[in-house]
């Protein structure tokens, strides 16, 4: 690869710091004619799903500038809207927890609602409609278990509902929200959160309104946990690395990177299997001679998302 | 720091065979040790060791030694006290009712925890002898955790149902509700000689007797080569040898003898016994005589029959010149010898400066704790109370009544009661016989964090005055180590005088000497007083000292030591008896005297430490405590004197086998609470950690398992706290594992935007949005309604209801039914907490016609710009059976732009900026950092430490672990590193970033990781303020000042002299009074004064009077001076002429 195609293409982490770390690929900023075409970009740009289920997605996205990917990022941190709980009606709290700190423990519980289905709150809106609000309610009482054997002293034996899960949340439709939804399409995603913990003669009597928001504005509405991307390491060994000094070659870089293979004379020799899944933590720069040997890189325009 | 130290070492013993002794294995875990001494010792054992001493013993000696009380009126008449006993604590509830208290109560209840001192007593009524048991004499405030307290020796579980945090330390006392600290005060140690250079550059020796009655200072000084000896009772300086002469050694060979034959000392002082022939004294009568003429005159007559100039000579000397050394039946033999050894001192001093004492050196200090500074009061106001009951005897018994005298009836309990309460809860000590007037031995026990509590308990006050501006007593002592924490004490006008306790520090508490005296004289110890002399300044013989009194001399003076230290060893006597010898002076000294700070070592004998793994291991098992230890003779303790005559090895590799006779038990332990809690501090600059102990205690976090019961001025709680990913072994002695104050944030170092210069920190909103650094601050309302003299009392409404509406006014909005806000109401600015309305007439009997007494509103009002919530509503009683109404409110605040937040290291930084997470940088992980740093907080400050907390945290995460930054210890950096690399990341900590605004990767790596972070208590909700307009103050017409009084920002003198010198004048006149106190003024051009509406009333004329504008304050200037008689007269001018 030419000097130019590298700093274009590559970025190159040495032992000290990173270069090329800046785009440099304006069309124009070269001698050669690279300007940005429909067609070129249609020819490089994919996007390859790698693990896709309920909880994670991990997505390659191939061919294009860092801007575009970073915009994505953004865009799902902040601004993708999604439901939570905003609003907390308390009508009696003797828990250990104060009124505030409940509520905003209530806020952060990720919800299932899908926020496609409900309109923003109009500001000023106190009571909500059934377009833009869901209710729940959590009404408990800590009591002690009667039946419980007399010499425990085991919380979980000795207490009724000691622990609020989210599971005690109920949900309350408003008007014919009953018709439209199911009770678990609209609940917590685990319900199994520990919300409070409490002693008999503490009580909970709560109302909770879910309402659509976007991450900018509190956490809570982001509907991700987080979102980020990683350029797709490159790992290239500029010379033989043999016996000894492969397997501390191998040690340098995470398991699965750099395989050692027998070469013809016996030895055994290093080689790379898969840069991909690199921690890129550069250990090899702790051995004087291992570091001519190899020449780690990240490749500019192949994001790994997550 | 003793790395190098220890290989020169190792090497030393290869090259030399005769010191190669067998290797010695370091003992592993030995810090279990310390661990076994706080649990026996607790942190505040200093405390409630000197509490529970005066309690049980010391209380019943000032009542032993002022037991009778007898009366001028009837020499039959007498009051004996038998026996007296401090009960445990209890409030009286109604009259003669009384119940069992726990201070949780009294602090809620603004009560006083104390507990009832009872006597014994024999006394005469009429004829009769009758003894009383478990009379009342008044109420002692008793000290949490010690014997007589109610949580003494409870378990968790029955803390906890008193309201009691277990990791509480105690120590302390509550008084008015009040938590309190008795100061460890520090101070020289009475009844020992000090030699010192005076301000002229002369020589004295002084010593500070103090005795239960008597308090002196005496001097030997010189002047033109001459000795004297000067005491504040006498009113001029004495000769020593008048004063030799007068005490009965009247022979001048038997005083020279006395202080030592050598030619030099002969020499010197032979113009001294010049002197006395010249004044002609040579009897012991003329010397008597002479010194009757020169005490000071009585200022009170007393009524005891007058006694001769010589009689009372010789009292002065017995009693009051070197008040502490016996003098029994006028044999001033001891007292001679006391004074000759202060001369040869002197003399030796004046000859090799070398042998001037230290007064900074900590064996010559002693620290009084409660303990002490109590029996004091306590032996004063019993005294006072004596003597007030022999007055009311003397004035009562020549009556005659129907009814017999009985002395009983006229002993009032309060005296006693208040006198104690007054001392604590004002701190002024003032003790009448000694003349002592002490201020600010108490302070209140600061609850901002569980560390500012503890740290107040291990405080040393010193006695020196802070303005002075000298650098010894502030400078750190060699002889302080492993005693008093280096790094801990404050920046500024008290620094060095201020100390606290190394972890493992113990005061003495006094000891019997009467065993120590027989011990003594039976290991052949010769009395002084059987000897003359010749003998006692005998070079082959040590002069022997207890407690600073000379007890005689003893020749084989290493047997001595020895046989005191083997039988301390095997537990016959004392283990805080310390005894070492001075080879200097020649002299053996045994301290068995309180206030001495000692501290446990490992005994090593023949190059090997007793105390070997088994033992640990025993330990760890239970089956031995640290106790055991004490008596089985493996460990011992050894006071500041001792310690300096020891060879004590730093760890198992420093052993020498000729030399070494103890071993450190920890080196960790030579710091003290707050610097504890920094990791590697031995990494860190010293005067970040000297930082961090003061910043430690301005954290919020935990304060106690019961703070949630608490109902104080001013609390602040951090709503998620954590314990620190690196901990350090004292911070698990210490519990602030479980009590923490603060939160490990992901910090990146680098720089971000500009809003992190000069220290700044960037915050991350979503850490935020998800309750990083939030926080509870909690205030507490107070009202109490009172019952009048004239039996009105103060009542409480129910909210005032609007007419129309039917609905309470906005302003008691929040009331409940009963007039008291209700809990989880939100109190918004001049909102009504308590609607109290207070009867107008209070004193005088009301009119019995009036049905209604008038009542005025006098409402309990929320103040604050910003809203708080009501937590909770106590009703209850106090002290003075008045109704107490206690709200707690609180606020929950979430980090904003100019908190305060500061790591572990004296870094502290307020907040430049939140960003939202997308701007924020991330690493391949998706890690993104709750906290941005910049790198130039480093260099400058050279905090190493911090850098390795960084590094240890991420491993410690990664591995799923706790490391340790223990202090000379703690977990190595290459081992973490390795730990790192083995989880996949760089060894040396730094990361590959994305930045998050343009997605690229950014240049350099960063160093990221968890750092603990405190949230330090100053916030910007706090201290924000600004004012358009508003109040003004009444006299001057100018802005009020001040925050709180809405008051407005001072253009000050430097501000206006920039306006001068700029030369904007306009911009003056309406700083400085049209914004101000702009007053319009009649002039009377004429007289010059004042004029009103355009009338002179001095010129009775309006023809010249014209209005100008000047400040109000100018205008009250000039009538304040005429009030004075001085007349301002103004002149105008028309400026355009």
């Amino acid at each position: 690869m030419d000097v130019i195609e590298e700093g274009r293409s590559r970025v190159i982490l040495k032992e000290n710091g990173v270069l090329n770390a800046t785009a440099c690929d304006y069309p124009g900023s070269y001698t050669f004619d690279d300007t940005w075409s429909h067609e070129k970009f249609k020819k490089i740009f994919s996007v390859q799903i790698v693990k896709w289920n309920e909880r994670e997605m991990e997505f390659d996205l191939i061919g294009i500038h860092a801007a575009i990917a970073n915009a994505f990022r953004r865009l799902l941190l902040s601004e993708v809207p999604s439901m939570a709980i905003e609003k907390v009606f308390v009508y009696n709290n003797t828990s250990l927890l104060q009124d505030e700190v409940l509520a905003h423990r209530l806020g952060l519980i990720p919800l299932k609602a899908d926020p496609r289905l409900f309109e923003y709150r109009q500001p000023g809106d106190e009571d909500g409609t059934e377009q833009d609000t869901l209710e729940f309610q959590l009404k408990v009482k800590c009591t002690w278990n009667t039946n419980a054997p007399k010499d425990s002293t085991n919380p979980d034996d000795i207490y009724k509902d000691h622990k609020i899960y989210t599971r005690h949340m109920k949900w309350l439709p408003i008007g014919s929200q009953g018709d439209i939804y199911k009770a678990k399409d609209v609940g917590p995603v685990h319900d199994d959160i520990l919300i409070s913990k409490m002693r008999p003669g503490h009580e909970l009597d709560l109302k909770l309104h879910v309402v659509k928001g976007i991450g900018k504005d509190h956490a809570k509405f982001s509907p991700v946990a987080t979102a980020f991307y990683r350029l797709l390491p490159e790992i290239i060994l500029t010379r033989d690395v043999e016996d000894e000094q492969a397997e501390r070659l191998q040690k340098c870089f995470s398991p699965g990177v750099i395989g050692i293979e027998e070469s013809k004379h016996g030895k055994k020799k290093a080689k790379v299997l898969d840069a991909r899944y690199d921690t890129c933590s550069r250990n090899v720069f702790r051995y004087e001679d291992l570091k001519d040997a190899v020449k780690m890189g990240r490749i500019k325009n192949h994001f790994i998302c997550k | 720091m003793g790395e190098y130290g220890n290989e020169n070492m190792v090497r030393d013993w290869q090259s030399d065979p005769k010191k190669l002794g067998n290797p010695i294995k370091p003992i592993e875990e030995k810090w279990k040790l310390v661990s076994a001494f706080l649990t026996v010792k607790g942190l505040v054992k200093q405390h409630i060791d000197s509490f529970n001493y005066f309690v049980n013993v010391e209380i019943r000696k000032i009542v032993k030694a002022n037991e009778k009380v007898c009366s001028d009126a009837d020499p039959l008449f007498y009051v004996k006290y038998l026996n007296v006993s401090v009960g445990t604590p209890d409030v009286e509830e109604a009259y003669n009712i009384s119940k069992s208290t726990t201070p949780h109560e009294c602090r809620l209840r603004d009560l006083t925890y104390s507990a009832p001192i009872t006597v014994d007593i024999e006394y005469t009524r009429g004829n009769q002898r009758v003894a009383r048991n478990n009379l009342l004499i008044g109420r002692m405030p008793i000290m949490l955790r010690s014997s007589n307290c109610v949580l003494a020796g409870k378990s968790q579980f029955e803390l906890a149902k008193m309201n009691e945090c277990p990791h509480d330390p105690g120590g302390y006392f509550i008084v008015k509700g009040q938590e309190k600290v008795i100061l460890i005060q520090e101070q020289l140690s009475r009844n020992r000689m000090i030699v010192e250079e005076d301000r002229k550059g002369g020589i004295q020796c002084q010593v500070t007797s103090s005795t239960h009655e008597k308090k002196s200072r005496t001097n030997v000084i010189v002047k033109n080569g001459k000795y004297y000896l000067k005491h504040n009772t006498l009113q001029d300086d004495i000769p020593v040898a008048i004063i030799f002469k007068a005490m009965g050694v009247v022979c001048d060979q038997e005083i020279v003898q006395m202080i030592g034959t050598e030619d030099h000392i002969i020499q010197r002082f032979a113009p001294s016994l010049e002197e006395c022939h010249k004044a002609n004294i040579f009897t012991q009568n003329q010397a008597l005589r002479y010194l009757g003429s020169k005490t000071k005159q009585k200022r009170f007559f007393s009524s005891a029959p007058k006694k001769s100039p010589v009689d009372e000579a010789r009292d002065l000397l017995a009693t009051m010149v070197l008040a502490h050394v016996p003098v029994e039946n006028f044999n001033f033999k001891m007292k001679a010898t006391y004074t000759a050894l202060m001369v040869r001192r002197v003399i030796q001093a004046q000859g090799d400066t070398k042998v001037i004492d230290d007064r900074d050196y900590y064996g010559n200090k002693r620290l009084e704790l409660a303990g002490s500074l109590l029996a004091l009061m306590f032996e004063d106001l019993f005294k006072r109370f004596n003597w007030e009951l022999k007055m009311i005897a003397d004035k009562n018994i020549p009556k005659i009544k129907a009814a017999q005298f009985d002395i009983v009836k006229h002993m009032r309990q309060d005296q006693i009661t208040n006198g104690l309460v007054h001392a604590i809860s004002t701190g002024n000590w003032t003790i009448k016989r000694f003349k002592m007037e002490r201020h600010g031995v108490t302070q209140v026990l600061s609850r901002l964090s569980y560390i500012s509590a503890l740290g107040m308990m291990t405080r040393v006050n010193s006695q020196f005055e802070k303005t002075r501006k000298v650098s010894g007593p502030r400078s750190l002592q060699p002889s302080q180590w492993g005693m008093l924490c280096p790094s801990d004490t404050p920046e500024g006008e008290a620094c060095g005088l201020v100390k606290n306790l190394a972890l493992m520090t113990h005061i003495t508490t006094e000891v019997e000497e009467a065993p120590i005296i027989r011990l003594a004289f039976n290991i052949g110890v010769e009395d002084v007083n059987l000897l003359g002399g010749e003998e006692i300044n005998s070079f082959q013989v040590y002069m022997v000292f207890l407690n600073g009194n000379i007890l005689g001399v003893i020749r084989d003076y290493q047997r001595l030591v020895r046989i005191f230290r083997m039988m301390r060893r095997s537990g016959y006597i004392n283990g805080f008896i310390s005894i070492y010898a001075q080879h200097q002076h020649r002299c053996v000294y045994i301290s068995s005297d309180g206030g001495r700070l000692c501290r446990p070592y490992i005994i090593v004998d023949k190059g090997k430490p007793l105390v070997k793994q088994q033992h640990i291991h025993e330990l760890m098992q239970g089956v031995r405590n640290f106790q055991d230890f004490l008596n089985e003779g493996l460990i011992e303790y050894l006071d500041v004197n001792e310690e300096n005559d020891s060879h004590i090895a730093l760890n198992e590799s420093y052993i020498d086998p000729q030399m070494t006779t103890h071993l450190e038990i920890e080196p960790f332990t030579l710091l003290g609470v707050c610097a504890g809690l920094v990791p590697y501090p031995h990494h860190n600059q010293s005067p970040r950690n000297t930082y961090q102990c003061a910043m430690g205690k301005q954290a919020m976090g935990a304060i106690g398992y019961n703070q949630r019961n608490r109902i104080d001025t001013l609390m602040y709680n951090i709503v998620y706290p954590q314990a620190p990913m690196v901990k350090s072994r004292t911070i698990e002695l210490i519990n602030f594992d479980k009590l923490p104050a603060g939160q490990n944030a992901t910090v990146a170092v680098m720089s971000y935007s500009g809003y992190d210069i000069e220290d700044a920190l960037i915050l991350n909103k979503a850490s935020i949005d998800r309750g990083y650094g939030r926080c509870l601050v909690y205030r507490n309302a107070k009202t109490t309604l009172k019952r009048y003299a004239n039996q009105t009392y103060d009542r409480i409404l129910g909210p005032l209801v609007d007419a129309e509406t039917k609905k309470p006014t906005w302003k008691h909005d929040i009331l409940d039914a009963d007039g008291i806000a209700a809990p989880g109401e939100k109190a918004e600015n001049r909102q009504v907490l308590v609607n109290k309305s207070m009867p107008t007439v209070t004193l005088n009997p009301i009119n019995p016609l009036q049905a209604q007494p008038e009542y005025r509103d006098v409402p309990q009002v929320y103040k604050g710009p910003v809203p708080s919530y009501v937590e909770k509503v106590m009703v209850s009683s106090n002290a003075e059976d008045a109704f107490l109404i206690k709200l707690l409110l609180r606020q929950t605040r979430r980090p904003e732009i100019g908190d305060k937040f500061s790591s572990r290291h004296g870094q502290k930084g307020v907040t430049g900026l939140i960003v939202e997470q997308e701007d924020m940088p991330f690493n391949d992980q998706g890690i993104c950092p709750d906290m941005i740093m910049n790198p130039h907080g480093f260099p400058s400050r050279m905090t190493v430490g911090k850098l390795i907390e960084l590094l240890a945290g991420k491993a410690g995460l990664l591995e799923g672990k706790f490391h340790y930054g223990t202090a000379f210890g703690g977990s190595k950096v290459a081992d973490v590193c390795e730990e790192l690399v083995r989880h996949g990341f760089n060894y040396q900590g730094k990361d590959f970033f994305y930045s998050g605004i343009t997605g690229e990767p950014l240049q350099a790596y960063i160093y990221s990781g968890p750092v603990y972070y405190q949230k330090l208590k100053h916030m910007v909700q706090d201290k924000m303020h600004a004012r358009p307009r508003g109040p003004r103050a009444v006299l001057t017409r100018q802005p009020t000042e001040g925050r709180s009084r809405e008051g407005g920002l001072r253009l000050g003198e430097m501000e206006r002299d920039c306006l001068i010198g700029y030369g904007a004048s306009m911009m003056l006149v309406e700083r400085l009074m049209i914004s101000s106190d702009a007053f319009n003024v009649d002039v009377c051009n004429q007289c010059g004064l004042l004029a009103y509406s355009g009338w002179c009333h001095s010129c009775r004329s309006s023809g010249s009077v014209s209005t100008i504008t000047i400040p109000y304050a100018c205008k009250l200037l000039f009538q304040e001076l005429q009030s004075m008689n001085i007349v301002p007269r103004l002149t105008l001018k028309n400026y355009c002429d």
